[in-house]
């Protein structure tokens, strides 16, 4: 059962996903955007993360894509136009070009793992042995809470300081030019 | 049961689509959307490796970080073309070539 949903859950990531990247509407591929976003979503429960799965609903779905929406439609109508006409030629020279590198560069990933599935790392044959793998029934919220105030207390703060300045970085980019 | 290998497969094809993405795309916008994939993927990964380390949480904890990574790229991103716009009139990275007009 549970390897059936995941099966599930990534056939339906892999598809969304081609048919973001295949569809010519770019507001229809935004919206199959959110439903990729909301498989990964339920990808990352299977890997016992579940604090990751509501950041990734929260962060991506309610603040990324509506960004991305709100982008999409406050441009005007000569850069919709733009993207039909640009988005469009099915098969233009570019994409032959391109599917085979995306078709060598899958290859090589599949036979990476192919080749590295006999051996497990000296640190994971570790946490094996002493037990130490995360368990579902593990209290994740409140171990991550404690690690992110003690152990990784540097990088947070330096992660929030970023944020914030990519934020106002991006505000004062998009203003319009009032002196000009 | 569910394997390591089953989560790096899934990752490594939501990775090609998305290199895909960049590299065929022709608006910014889409090529953002291309990015947003593959770090996706790159937070999969993270997750899956996660799940062997119960004592200092670290796939997790830079899978969090990753998502505010991908978060603050994409606002700068979403500025810089709306911006590239104004200036050409268009949002095909082809046809732009000077930062500076």
């Amino acid at each position: 059962m549970e390897l059936f949903l995941f099966y599930a859950f990534s056939f339906l990531a892999i598809g969304s996903a081609l048919l973001v990247v295949s569809l010519k509407n770019i507001a229809r591929a935004l919206f199959l955007f959110f439903v990729l976003l909301f498989a990964m979503a339920g990808l990352y429960l299977f890997a016992l993360a579940d604090f990751v799965a509501i950041t990734q609903i929260m962060v991506y779905v309610g603040g990324v894509l509506i960004l991305m929406l709100f982008a999409f439609m406050l441009s005007n109508k000569e850069l919709l136009h733009d993207l039909q006409q640009t988005s469009g030629s099915l098969f233009s020279l570019p994409r032959w070009q391109v599917i085979p590198v995306v078709f060598s560069f899958l290859c090589i990933l599949l036979f990476g793992i192919q080749e590295w599935r006999a051996t497990t790392p000296s640190w994971m044959a570790t946490a094996i042995q002493n037990n130490t793998v995360i368990k579902s029934t593990d209290n994740n919220i409140h171990q991550l809470g404690i690690k992110f105030m003690t152990q990784y207390v540097l990088p947070f703060e330096v992660i929030s300081i970023f944020l914030m300045m990519a934020l106002i970085g991006a505000s004062h980019l998009s203003r319009k030019d009032l002196q000009k | 049961m569910i394997t390591l290998t089953h989560f790096l497969v899934v990752s490594a094809c939501i990775f090609c689509i998305g290199l895909y993405a960049v590299l065929a795309k022709k608006n910014a916008i889409m090529i953002l959307v291309g990015i947003e994939l593959m770090i996706n993927a790159a937070i999969l990964n993270f997750v899956a490796f996660g799940k062997y380390d119960q004592v200092n949480y670290g796939g997790q904890i830079f899978a969090l970080f990753a998502i505010v990574l991908a978060a603050a790229a994409v606002a700068v991103g979403l500025a810089i073309v709306l911006n590239v716009y104004r200036h050409y009139k268009t949002i095909n990275p082809d046809q732009i070539r000077e930062l500076k007009d």
